[in-house]
Order: structure tokens, then sequence, then C-alpha cells
């Protein structure tokens, strides 16, 4: 249909379908732009242009390729109403009237355009009949020439063959004439120091003289130029033993002289000899550096001054060497490889005195930095010389270096931790303030827990920068693995913890005796920081360390459980300890009060004897010092006053006050009836019991041990009648005030009872007082 | 068998002499009255089994005193004399005064040690800061002071405990005071060396090695036990620390050195097995088989392994601070403790230890 011209070209319609094979793209690319659609959720509605698909091959699509009119007018005349039937007919004209004048008007336009195409063809025809004559004229001409041409070449044959054997001859004139003057040539080159051009020469003569050399012309200027040719090897070898001149012009020499067919092997020993002269020179100057008593520069700058003398010195060798000499093979390599070990081994060893001496310094950033650029250095011979080994060399003495200085940060750690600990001791001798505590335990122990933190970060900072990203040798499986892991890990940071738990256990097995030099504050506080380390910091710790380096080795590390067990070991020890000698404080004044008095002419009590009181207030005091360190802790339920209590073994002691006289035989078995009796309902006083992390368990440590030692000493006097009233009271008074302190008072009242029960034992005239007389007193004092 | 060590026994003041029928298993006890005082200390003659020496106390003008005497038992009581009628009732005995250790102007005697071997006529006693060497005459009815030393230092120095070793032809003596070890020469009285600071607090006992001539065993208020070589006193050669209190007691078993047996006041008695510091240390060698065809009589240790120091065993039938162990004379595998109620307590060494030691 008309349609067809109308709207040229697909999709100008929706139901227009171009015919062929091309009609299935634009089919399948609406199908895929369909499915697009679906999924970015365009409603078909949005399509509205593009009614799906209509079947191509309808009959009833008008501008379809199989329209048939009759089956669209049946369809029509079928399915419509009269009104629309009129109403497509109307349409149905004003389509194709509007097709009929675009026809038209396309062809009034083209007219023109039609006319003058036949125009220009009719001209072609008639140009193209001119040329066809023109180039038949060409061809006849060209035959001619042709012809010409044979002619001429047949005549010159003959004179041309001629010119070329005396061009020849011509040729080999010039090389001998080359030939005879060559030794002056050589000699003026020699006078004018050209060497290379000689050389060049007597190299292009070479072969010929040799292979004329029967001829005795030949043999002569063969001679001259051998005498010449010495004497120019004389030359250059004076120069090159003259060396001054830099590696380059040395290199030219050395090539010359191999040009000149000198032999090799000797020169290449001779060339590394002076090699081995020059980087000799710059090893002495850096050793100069070093000096016995060293303006020396810092390292940095010596690594520098290393690596642009020697190191580069050593390059260049090494690059001359193996340009000049590579006809010499695997052994010549070998050669070089050997110079360059040796040679490399004694700048180790320098630089290695002068890491030495870095050693003991702090700056860790310019040591890696000097490290880095060492190593940097070290690359390029390293990659030259495989076969010396130099760059493993040097990772190797990056590495020991990088050992030593952790060693160096643990030590700087133990000894910060140690400089802690004296600065604590101090604080604590120190005059108190008149009435307070000087500074208190518990800002002391943060003081050094912070200042062993901070220690602890700064070393791990310092020695971060070992595996710096920018550092050449960061990447080393060294540093990548054993480093972080081995060294730092466990070599520094567990390393660390571990002596710190030995120090402070230190304190505990060195012996307590005669007052023993740690003060029993210093073993609190040590306590308090190792459970502090145990609880929190050492995970903390580990953490970070794990986080700075990540441990990529495989190999087993301490785990944090085992170090915080020993931490905790180690707090317990020292708690424990520290009970020990506080108990043994009491103790001692205790046992001085019981052994020095006369127990049997003392007289009749009026007062609690003063170290009593000396008793309780130290107790309180050692309350207070615990309390400021460590959590209150657990007690066992109380009656509701414990303080009214009334000695038990009052009426027990005063029956024994009635069997006591008697001394029969038969008699003790009552009195031990009745104090075993009593045992036996008790149960067993550990004295020197395990403490736990409190402030309860650790007083009750202590006044266990001070009331045994007091019992102990009680048994070991004789008792007047008021030595006895005496013990009682001052027994009343301690279980007056020590009560308060323990985790169960029962073992208190059981450990005093027992005190008077053994003091009434060794009362030959055990007359108690009454005990409202005792509270009296006891109230007054 | 029988236990010879008689003990004190609490206030009455008497001396208790106890037999242990083993093969019956039944204990009997004879007393002897002892009237001039309670005792402090008491030691048996190692030669005449009849004579022994107490340490008591003297109340006089409300003062105690501490003094020395030397005693004889009625001959029917010696231990193993003959076998008296078990009969509770019968009368107590009162013991025959030899002598008296006194020295006007020496102060309380702390403890009577007897010379280990020899005829029993020589005794030291301890008396405040004075080492007193006496001599018995006629069958030790007569004391003679025979040599005399005394410390010297600032303070009130004062002897706690003494033991004679019965090593170098029984020339030496060990004394404790306070924290201090030092060893006599009874010869010219001279001090031959000194262990300052033994213990951490009062030594209470020592004990010498019977087999190896140097070493010697100490206890103390530090609850520890230490073992010492008299060559080097610098450091203990072996720390225990078996006690939770102070250690009042310790005693080398008679003939097994390795044996070690200590009393605390923490009621326990304590039997550790010290074989690396002993004289049969790694039992007996290879070689010492060709020798035992010879010397038939010599048990025979075939310990496959070093054997270790070890506790073999913690005895707490105590319920009160035990202040006295000793080993029977007479049988090595037998031990008796005392503790503070009067509780004595007599034990044998683990079978299956015995039979280690002796196969």
């Amino acid at each position: 249909m008309a349609a067809a011209a109308a709207g040229p070209g697909p999709g100008s319609g929706p139901g227009d379908s171009p015919e062929g094979p091309e009609a299935e793209a634009p089919e399948r690319r609406r199908k895929a732009h369909g499915m697009l659609k679906l999924y970015y959720g365009l409603s078909e509605g949005e399509a509205a242009g593009h009614p799906a698909g209509p079947d191509p091959l309808d009959p009833t699509d008008l501008n379809g390729a199989h329209f048939d009119p009759e089956v669209y007018l049946d369809k029509l005349r079928r399915e419509c109403p009269l009104a629309q039937l009129m109403d497509s007919e109307t349409d149905m004209v004003r389509q194709i009237r509007a097709l009929d004048s675009d026809m038209q008007t396309l062809v009034y336009e083209n007219y023109n355009k039609f006319i003058s195409a036949t125009d220009t063809i009719r001209k072609m025809k008639n140009d193209f009949r001119k040329m066809e004559d023109e180039m038949d004229r060409l061809a006849t001409n060209m035959a001619v020439i042709t012809e010409f041409s044979a002619r001429i070449s047949a005549t010159l044959q003959d004179r041309h063959e001629r010119i070329t054997k005396l061009a020849g001859v011509h040729a080999l004139l010039r090389k001998l004439q080359f030939l005879f003057e060559l030794p002056s040539r050589l000699t003026k080159c020699v006078e004018l120091g050209a060497y290379g051009q000689a050389v060049r020469y007597q190299g292009r003569a070479r072969a010929v003289l040799q292979q004329y050399q029967h001829l005795p012309s030949f043999r002569a200027i063969q001679d001259d130029c051998q005498v010449i040719t010495a004497r120019l090897a004389q030359q250059l070898r004076q120069r090159f033993r003259e060396g001054g001149s830099g590696a380059p012009e040395q290199a030219e020499c050395v090539e010359l002289l191999l040009a000149l067919g000198e032999p090799a092997e000797e020169l290449c020993e001779e060339f590394l000899a002076h090699a081995r002269g020059r980087l000799e020179e710059e090893l002495r100057s850096l050793e100069a550096e070093l000096g016995p008593s060293p303006p020396a520069p810092d390292v940095l700058e010596f690594t520098d001054h290393g690596g642009s003398g020697f190191v580069s010195g050593l390059c260049q060798v090494a690059a001359a060497y193996q340009e000049l000499f590579a006809a010499q093979g695997p052994a010549g390599a070998e050669k070089l490889a050997a110079f360059a070990r040796e040679l490399g081994s004694r700048y180790f060893a320098l630089v290695e005195r002068r890491l030495a001496q870095e050693q003991g310094g702090g700056d860790n950033s310019l040591l890696v930095r000097a490290l880095d650029r060492f190593h940097r250095r070290l690359r390029a011979p390293g990659a030259l010389l495989a076969a010396a080994g130099l760059a493993e060399a040097a990772t190797e003495i990056v590495e020991r270096v990088a050992r030593e200085r952790l060693g160096h940060h643990l030590q700087g750690l133990q000894a910060a931790f140690l400089g802690c600990l004296t600065d604590v001791r101090q604080a604590l001798a120190a005059p108190r303030m008149a009435g307070k505590e000087g500074p208190g335990l518990a800002e002391l122990l943060a003081n050094v827990a912070s200042s062993i933190l901070s220690h602890i970060k700064a070393s791990l900072a310092s020695v971060h920068l070992f595996t710096a990203k920018e550092v050449s040798f960061s990447n080393k499986p060294y540093f990548r693995g054993e480093f972080c892991s081995q060294g730092v890990r466990e070599g520094l940071i567990v390393g660390f913890i571990r002596s710190m738990c030995q120090t402070a256990q230190s304190f505990c097995d060195s012996p307590g005796e005669k007052g023993g030099a740690t003060p029993p504050a210093l073993l609190l506080l040590l306590s308090r920081l190792c459970l502090d380390y145990e609880t929190a910091t050492i995970s903390y710790i580990l953490t970070l360390t794990d986080e700075q380096f990540l441990v990529q080795d495989q190999s087993p590390v301490t785990p944090v459980s085992t170090l915080c067990a020993e931490a905790r070991e180690t707090a317990r020890r020292l708690l424990t300890h520290y009970v020990k000698v506080q108990g043994l404080v009491i103790s001692q004044m205790l046992r001085k009060s019981v052994e020095t008095r006369d127990w049997l002419s003392t007289l009749e009590p009026r007062n609690v004897r003063a170290v009593m009181k000396r008793v309780v207030e130290d107790t309180t005091a050692i309350d207070v010092q615990v309390g400021l360190l460590y959590e209150e802790g657990v007690r066992k339920a109380q009656s509701s006053d414990s303080s009214k209590r009334t000695f038990s073994v009052y009426s027990s002691s005063r029956q024994q006050g009635r069997y006591a006289p008697s001394y029969t035989p038969s008699a003790p078995m009552d009195t031990n009836l009745l104090s075993n009796i009593q045992k036996l309902f008790s149960e067993r006083i550990d004295v020197f019991s395990p403490v736990e992390f409190n402030k309860v368990s650790v007083l009750t440590g202590i006044i266990k041990i001070s009331l045994k030692t007091l019992l102990e000493c009680v048994r070991l006097r004789t008792f007047g009648r008021f030595g006895l009233q005496q013990v009682q009271v001052d027994c009343h008074f301690l279980q007056l005030y020590l009560w308060r302190f323990v985790a169960d008072e029962e073992l208190v009242h059981l450990l005093l009872d027992e005190v008077v029960a053994s003091a009434a034992l060794r009362c030959p005239d055990p007359v108690p007082m009454e005990p409202s007389v005792v509270e009296v007193i006891c109230e007054r004092g | 068998m029988e236990d010879d060590a008689p003990v004190i026994y609490g206030l009455e003041f008497q001396i208790h002499i106890i037999d242990f029928d083993d093969e019956n298993n039944i204990i009997s006890k004879n007393v002897l009255l002892h009237q001039v005082g309670e005792i402090w200390h008491i030691s048996a003659s190692p030669a005449d089994r009849g004579v022994l020496a107490t340490c008591y106390n003297r109340t006089a003008d409300s003062k105690v005193l501490t003094c020395a005497a030397v005693w004889r038992m009625p001959a029917e009581l010696e231990p193993g004399g003959h076998e008296s009628p078990e009969d509770a009732a019968s009368p107590a005995h009162a013991l025959e005064l030899l002598c008296h250790l006194d020295h006007a102007a020496r102060g309380s005697t702390a403890c009577v040690v007897w010379e280990p071997a020899g005829p029993g006529g020589r005794v030291v006693s301890l008396a405040d800061n004075h080492v007193l060497l006496w001599d018995l005459q006629e069958s030790g009815s007569r004391a003679a002071l025979a040599s005399s030393a005394s410390l010297e230092g600032k303070g009130q120095l004062k002897f706690t405990t003494g033991r004679w070793s019965p090593h170098h032809n029984c020339t030496q003596v060990a004394t404790a005071n306070d924290t201090a070890v030092r060893g006599w020469d009874t010869r010219t009285m001279s001090q031959i060396y000194c262990i300052e600071n033994a213990h951490g607090q009062l030594v209470r006992d020592l004990d010498f090695n019977p087999n190896k001539q140097y070493y010697l065993a100490s206890c103390g208020d530090d609850c520890r036990v230490k073992f010492w070589d008299t060559r080097n006193v610098s450091e203990p050669v072996k720390t225990l620390e078996e006690h939770s209190h102070w250690v009042w007691s310790v005693r080398y078993n008679h003939s097994h050195d390795q044996l070690v047996l200590t009393g605390s006041s923490d009621s326990r008695v304590v039997l550790s097995n010290m074989v690396s510091i002993s004289s049969e240390p790694f039992g007996h060698l290879a070689d010492d088989d060709d020798l035992s065809d010879q010397e038939e009589r010599r048990p025979e240790e075939k310990s496959q392994e070093p054997p270790q120091d070890s506790v073999i065993a913690t005895y707490e039938e105590h319920e009160d601070s035990v202040y006295a162990v000793d080993w029977s004379s007479a049988d090595p595998w037998l031990f008796a403790s005392l503790s503070y109620d009067g509780r004595l307590v007599i034990n044998r060494v683990p079978r299956a230890l015995k039979y280690h030691i002796l196969l």
C-alpha cells in the first residue's frame, strides 16, 4: 500500500512491519524493551504509542504486508455499527487524499533533478570516446621507447663490465693504501691519544694482516703494527693503572684493551684490583666517620654516605664488569660475586659498628630511616649480583638490628617499671604530711599503671616504625611474620608482662626477714596492679598489639588467658605476702609484749595494755590502707551486737579453776575433755591460708596470724592471777575492736577464747575477773 | 618393740614412760613424779637408759626460773628393764635426783643435750646466752663445769635450743638463738660457724643428719624447714614450706635420713621424703650390685627413675599445736608426736614407702 512510501523505515508507525528478515529485529528489540519496561515498573499505558505487538500476519491490518481488503471490509461490516463505518470511510478517504497529494509533491520536487542527470550522462559518453583515442597513441609510443632502450644497453654492456672491474681494483688499492698507511696512522692516533680510533683501525686491519702475513711486505706492516699496538696497549695499561680517572674511563680502557686482544683473565683481575682500591678508599672514609671519638654524623648521614659512596661504586663496578667480561662466563661472574661478597661484608661490618653505636639511643625513627636507606641502596647491587647475597645480608642486618631494638625496648620497659617502683617507694617513704596520708595509694597506683601503659604504647609506636608501609624492608617475610608475632608480641609485650610479674614476685621471695626491705604498701599496690592487669590491662595491651601488628604468623603465641593466670597468681602471692608481712609486724609487737612482761608479779589490771591499743590502731590503719585499693568483700552474717558478746570461755576457765588444784592423775581428763569437746565443734583454723582479693579477707588473714602468735606466746609463759586477768582484759578489748574487720567474727572469738583458756591453764592460781569488771575496764580504756 | 621416748604430760609435773608393744599394738604407761616443777625440756641419756635430764620451771618469789637437773629412774621402770604389770593405779614413782646443772649467775636453762656417743658423761646445757659443758662424775651424781662460752652482742641474747652433732667425734654442738644458728666446737668452746638469719623469725628446732656429717635441718616461726650444709651457710640447700604456722620440731630418721618429720602449731605433722639431699640420693647405683654380694645385709633399692623430694603424708590427728615429734630409736618406721592438748600419736611410715626404701 501507499503507506509504505509515506513512512519509510522501521518504527515509523505502531502497526507497520517491514518486510523480509529485518522484520524480526525490531520485533525482538521491542520485546526486549518490553521486558526492560516491565523491570523498571513502567506500565503498558505509558508505552501507549506501541500497542503490544499486533500480529504482522493480520490481514485486517491496514498497514500490514498481508492486508486483504476483502477480509478487512468484511470485518468492518460485520463488527462495526453504521456510524463507525461512516467514520472510518471518511477517515480512509481523507488518508487516501493526503497520500495522493504527498506523491504529487514528491514528483514535482524531483523533476529538475531527473533532467540534469540525463544531460550529465550524455556528456560523459562523449568524453570517454576522446580518451580512448589518446590511450591508443600512448601504447604505440611506449613500444618505440622499449626498443630504443634495449638497443642502448646492448651497446654499453661491454664497457660497464670494465668499469666494474676498475672500481674493484680501486677499492683494493685503497685497502692496501690503508694498510700501508696503518703504522703511521696508528702512531699518530697514539700520539694524539685517540686510543679508540687506533684500536678500531687495528681491529680492521688485523684479520687481513693475519691472512696475508706470508707476503713479506705485509709481514713488515704487521710487525710495525704489532709494535705500535704493543705500545698502545702499554699506554692504555698505564692509564688504566693510574686509575685516577673514574670508573667509566677505566671501563673504557679495559674495553679497548679487550678489543686489542689482551688476555681477559688478567684484565679482569686487574680491573677488580683497581675497583677494590677505590672501594676500599670509600670504606676507609666511612671508617673514619665512625671514628674513635665521634663527632660522628648521625646514622642517617652515615648510611647515606655509605650508600652514595660505596654502594653506588660497587654498582658501577659490577655493571661495568658484567658488560666487559660477559664473555667470561660463570667463572667471571663467580669472581665478581666473591669480590662483592668480600667488600660487602666489610661494608656490613662497618655499618653494624655504626648501628651498634646507635643501639643505646632513643630515636627509633631516625634509625629506621637509616636502615631503610641502607636496605634500599643495597637492592640495586643485590639485583645485579644475586650470587653475592648482598641483599640477603642487608636484610639480615636489618633484622638483627630490629631484634636488638626489641631487646632494648624490653629493657627500657623493665627499667621504666623499676623506676616507677622506686618512685612509689620514695613516695611511700616520704615523710607524711601532718595527719593525712601523703599521696593516696589509689593515686600512686593510677600513676604507676598509666605511666607503664604509656611506656608500653611508646615502645609499640616506635617499634611499629619497622613495619611501616613505606619502609623498604617491611614486606620482608621476617617483618611481616616473625617480627610481629615472636618479636613484638611475644618478646616485647608478653616478655615485659612476664618480667613485671617476676619482679613483683621477687618481692615475695626476698626473705622478709628483719622487717623486710619492701614496704608493705608497695606489696599491696603491686598486688592490685597485677590484679588490674589480670582483669583488663593485659587483654587491652595484647589487643592493641595485635591490631597494630597484624600478626600473620601462624606460630603459636601465648594466649591471653595464660598471662592473666600468671598475673593473678602474682597478685595472689603478693597479697598473701602482704598479709604475712603485716601479720608479722603485729605478731612481733604482741610477742614482745608477752615475752618481756613479768606476768607472775604483775599488778591487778586497771587498764588495757597500751600494746593492745596499738594493735587495734595498726589494724585500723591497715584496714584503711587496704580499703584504698581493694573492695570490701563478704562477711558472714553477724549477730545483732557482736561487741557485747561475753566470753564463753569464762565459764570453762572457771570450771578449770575448780578442777585445776586437784593435781591427781585422773583429773586432767576433765579439763582436757572440755577443751577437746569445744574444739570438736569448731573448725580447724588455717592460719596462713590463701587470701582472696578483698579487704575483709586480707584483714582476716592478718588478724588470724596475730592472734595465733599471741596464743602461742601465752602458752610459753606462766601467769599469776593478775597476769591472767590482764590477758582477759586485753582479749576482751581486742574482741571489742577486731570483730568488725574479719569475715567471720566467730574466728576472732575462737582464737581469743583459746588465748584466755591457755593463759588460764598456764596459771597456778586461775581466778578470772568478773566479766562486768572486764567490760568496765575495756570501755574506759 | 617399745618406744622409749619419755614425754612431758601437761601440768601434772609427771614423766610418763610409754611402752608401745608393736606386735600386740598395746600401749602401756608408767608415771614418774617430777616434784620440783613443770618440765620444759627433757632429754634421755643415750648411754644409760635409766638416766635423763630435764629443764624445769621453779617459781619462787614470784619469779620463774628454769633450772636443769639430771635424774635416774627407779630401776624397775627402766625401759625394757622388765615387764611391769598392767596396773593403772600403781603409785607413781619418784625420780632420783642425781645432780643439778645449775650455776648461780647463768640464768634460765633452755635446753640440755647429751653427748650422742661415748660413755655418756658429758652434757651441754644452754642457759640464757651461755653454752655450758658439764662433766658428770661419779656415775652422774656430781656435775662439774668443764668449760663454757657465752654469746655477746647487743640486746638480750638467749639460746632457744641446741643439738649435739653425732659426727666429728662428737665435738660439735649447734645452737639456735633468735634467727641465727651457730655451731660450737666443744674442745675449745669457740664458734665454728654461724648462720645469721637462718630463718625469717625465731628458730625453734635443729637436727643433724645422722649420716651426712655437714647436714643440718632447722625449723622456725617462718613456717619453713631449711636444710643446711654447714660448710656453706650463705644459702640453704633446700627449703620446705609445708606448714601454715610455726614449725616447732624437726627430726631426721635415725637410719633413713631421707625421712624427715616436722611438727607445727598448725596441728599437723608432716613426713617428708627428702631424697635429693639424703645420703642415698639416687638409691643404689648399678655397680653396688657387686658390693652387695659381700654385704648382703644391706638392702637393695631398685628404683628405676630418680625419686623426687615429696611430702609422704600429712597427719592431722592432732586438734591443737604439735610441739614435739620424734622417731623411735628402736624401730626406724615408728614415730610419735605430741600436741598441746596432751595427745600423743604414734604413727608408722606408710608400708608402701617402707618397702620402696627397703627393696
